[in-house]
């Protein structure tokens, strides 16, 4: 398979274009594999690159029960930032932003990472002293922050209601110029066709339907596609964390499976060149290329393994979005979506072992897990070929609920609906 | 949209519902034989099923009564509602 590059596709000119070949290869499953990764979604693809990349490994799959990219990889609102407070979380993503910075080369494949800035809005006091100090704790943490006042806020965002009528008057904004936007389509098919490049077998349409583990050790799964050999197995599936750890006898996650959705307009003029995100309720707003304001939400609030969502939620997103910005009421939405998250119970992920030797797992993303894809793939990638974590990883252990050592950004307590 | 047949009030649309989460979690109480690990397993672990699941309901914006509710989680169909302290069937 040939590097896409500029002189491809002068080349291709000659020939009509007529030169290109699939992205990535449709192989049988082989009998045994050094390492397998059940879950082609942005995860799970990473993972496998950075395996063969990074960790020397040759023969690797990627079990995908259904089509690649189906899942939340090509469902989310495409967020990626690192403005974190807590130590862990901010290592860790700003690790993974510093990865965006270098994908579509790393790769070969343009994954439009564009980095527009995310502004997160202030409607209190209160509101923008947390802000002063999360940025505060981003700097000492080497991420870039900016506190915005309401005139700066005005300057990058003239479309909100700065009018005395406003519900929730804009105070101020806190904001990191390197967040963005990337299309997650393209995260997808550029991490596979680089795995494949590689040498991983992406088997598609095969669901992992249990697990062969004695004395403790895994030694293989079963699927859909026949039985396959593997002494370490990654299970990187996303909302479907607590089914697929099930099977192999770890009953009782610190997981709750929820619905998120999203939706998109029309497409429009150039209206807003940066994320936007609401303090005072559940909306938060970018621009697609295409032109489409793309909104997000909160999760329609009850255990869920639908990929669909309700209207109550879409309601209440758009009374949020006019009650920021007024001037988006006569804009028609095309559609809305869900995807199945992966909650857990403090709102930080899991890239951990398990009791069960040579079993590894990566979830509990929430509404999170975009951003976090190169990341997650490079922390599991070495915690699966050498069966510990990364320090960067350390602290997203299975056992942290048990042992007290909670990751809550948000400082709420037990609940699974955070971010 | 998911329309909730309350004890009290009928069958009502959700959104005068909020969710209370996972009927099968009971508190483990305040007895001196309680262990940690009681606790832990019921403020941090969830059976997270893929059907049917048993759950809380609270109707906040009508009778404002817990309810117990039985519905599936792939389809959202309801399939029972009781008051919050009755068993829903003969299995849990
Ligand atoms: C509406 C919405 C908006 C979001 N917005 C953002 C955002 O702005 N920024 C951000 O950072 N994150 C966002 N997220 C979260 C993010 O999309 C997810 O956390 C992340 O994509 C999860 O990791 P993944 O890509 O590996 O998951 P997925 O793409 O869901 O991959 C998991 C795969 O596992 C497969 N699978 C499941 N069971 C089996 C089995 N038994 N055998 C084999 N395969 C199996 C599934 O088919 C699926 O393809 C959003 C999510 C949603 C739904
Ligand atoms: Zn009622």
């Amino acid at each position: 398979m040939s590097r896409y590059s500029a002189l491809e596709v002068l080349k291709g000119g000659l020939t009509g274009q007529k030169h290109w070949q699939r992205a990535w290869r449709d192989p049988e499953p082989k009998q045994e594999y050094d390492a397998i990764i059940i879950g082609g979604g942005g995860h799970g693809l990473a993972t496998a690159y950075y395996l063969a990349k990074l960790h020397g490994m040759s023969r690797i799959a990627v079990c995908e029960k259904g089509y690649l990219g189906g899942g939340n990889v090509g469902r989310n609102t495409t967020i990626v930032r690192s403005n974190y407070m807590l130590e862990d979380n901010a290592h860790f993503y700003e690790h993974g932003m510093k990865l965006w910075e270098e994908l579509s080369q790393d790769i070969n494949f343009n994954v439009m990472f564009s980095q527009r800035g995310i502004i997160n809005l202030a409607h209190s006091d209160a509101q923008m002293d947390a802000f002063a100090r999360r940025g505060n704790a981003m700097r000492l943490n080497g991420i870039d922050a900016e506190l915005l006042t309401r005139d700066q806020v005005k300057e990058h965002l003239p479309m909100l209601d700065y009018s005395g009528k406003a519900r929730f008057p804009v105070y101020g904004g806190l904001q990191q110029p390197r967040g963005g936007t990337a299309r997650h389509d393209a995260v997808a098919w550029g991490y596979a066709r680089a795995a494949d490049m590689l040498g991983v077998d992406i088997l598609q349409n095969c669901e992992v339907t249990g697990f062969d583990i004695h004395d403790g050790k895994v030694q293989g799964i079963q699927t859909t596609r026949g039985a396959i050999k593997s002494g370490k197995v990654g299970i990187a599936v996303a909302g479907n964390t607590s089914r697929v750890c099930a099977l192999a006898g770890l009953n009782r996650l610190p997981i709750e499976s929820h619905k998120l959705q999203a939706m998109v307009s029309e497409p429009l003029k150039p209206f807003i060149d940066t994320v936007c995100t609401f303090g005072a309720g559940h909306f938060y707003v970018s621009q697609s290329d295409k032109g489409g304001l793309v909104f997000g939400g909160d999760l329609d609030g009850y255990n869920s393994y639908a990929q669909r969502g309700n209207l109550p939620m879409v309601a209440h997103v758009l009374q949020c979005g006019m009650a920021l910005m007024p001037a988006i009421g006569r804009i028609r939405l095309l559609r809305h979506w869900a995807g199945v998250m992966d909650m857990s119970m403090d709102g930080s992920p899991i890239i951990s072992t398990t009791p069960v030797k040579g079993l590894y797992l990566n979830g509990g993303w929430c509404y999170g897990g975009f951003k976090a894809t190169p990341a997650s793939g490079w922390c599991f990638a070495h915690t699966v070929a050498q069966d510990r974590p990364h320090r960067l990883n350390e602290a997203f252990t299975l056992d942290r609920f048990e042992r007290g050592y909670l990751i809550d950004e948000k400082g709420v307590g037990p609940i699974p609906a955070l971010h | 949209m998911i329309r909730i047949n309350c004890p009290w009030c009928g069958e009502r649309n959700m959104v005068e519902f909020t969710y209370g989460g996972d009927a099968n979690n009971v508190y483990p109480g305040l007895s001196e034989e309680t262990s940690e690990k009681q606790y832990f397993e019921y403020t941090y672990l969830r059976d997270n099923p893929c059907g049917p699941h048993l759950e809380y309901w609270h109707h906040v914006n009508g009778c404002r009564q817990w309810i117990k509710v039985k519905r599936d989680t792939l389809t959202h169909e309801v399939i029972a509602t009781v008051p919050a302290d009755k068993p829903v069937g003969e299995k849990e």
